[in-house]
């Protein structure tokens, strides 16, 4: 039974950050471009993975147990932020956030 | 084990593309979870089977239903009964299900197949990533924990009228 190459998993891992980082770069809906950080998130957790397979030890997984930790942390903040955000502007466009300025 | 990792690819793929590019919050919210899901069948594929569990427990489950309160507590107002009526067409939860529904269909041939489990699983299972975990790695679990506590009083707090 044949294993599947480590490089093709750092390949899916790249191309799915990359599709994060547009999300980020194209829109300018808030929560999109929070969805897109978390897709960039669980793309880097997946290369951490392909390494830990490529060599066999257990180091890539604790990497992502960590990245998991920083993910929930920073969405529950980052969906509150966005909460506020929204009741007192009304809108989610990311180009608003300019006007808050203190 | 080739074959659930190709097919799973495509499908977080195919699934995260449409994520970013929706219209609806709620329908890339879907794509997303099935993207999620996928890369919890890619993990298992590559061994992690201690990883793809929490993949699928916290980021495909917790983090998803966290957003979902989200976009469902901002997305009021009128002509909410119309996009409710919307959003229970088929035509706009087909996608996500047939990707889902590929997803599940890998999942039944693992568990029928006993032999599609890798063979060096014993190498990084569950119990080689709690020892390495616990024992070199403790500072960042203890930091971890700060992180979460900072993060729960930083969100109570935003949020906090």
């Amino acid at each position: 039974m044949a294993t599947v190459p480590a490089e093709y998993a750092l390949a899916l891992a790249a191309v799915l950050f990359a599709l994060g980082l547009t999300g980020v770069l194209v829109r300018r809906n808030m929560i999109y471009v929070l969805m897109s950080i978390e897709v960039m998130l669980n793309a880097a957790g997946l290369a951490f993975i392909a390494a830990g397979y490529r060599w066999a030890e257990p180091d890539g997984q604790v990497m992502f147990v960590f990245i998991l930790t920083l993910a929930a942390a920073e969405v529950s903040v980052a969906l509150a932020v966005i909460f506020r955000f929204f009741h007192r502007t009304g809108t989610l466009d990311l180009d608003k956030v300019g006007s808050l300025k203190g | 084990m080739n074959g659930l990792f190709y097919i799973a690819s495509m499908i977080a793929v195919i699934a995260t593309f449409r994520a970013v590019t929706g219209a609806n919050a709620v329908h890339s919210l879907l794509y997303l979870t099935v993207s999620l899901l996928a890369s919890a069948a890619i993990f298992y594929s590559l061994g992690a089977h201690y990883i793809a569990a929490l993949e699928a427990i916290i980021y495909a489950g917790a983090v998803m239903v966290l957003f979902l309160f989200v976009v469902m507590m901002l997305s009021y107002g009128p002509g909410q009964e119309a996009e409710e009526k919307r959003i229970t067409r088929p035509g706009t939860w087909a996608g996500p299900a047939v990707l889902a529904g590929i997803l599940l269909f890998e999942l039944v041939y693992v568990l029928i197949d006993r032999e599609l489990v890798p063979e060096n699983a014993a190498a990084h299972g569950p119990k080689a990533v709690g020892i390495a975990l616990f024992g070199p790695y403790l500072i960042g679990v203890e930091l971890a924990s700060v992180l979460l506590l900072v993060g729960l009083l930083g969100a109570y707090h935003i949020g906090r009228k």
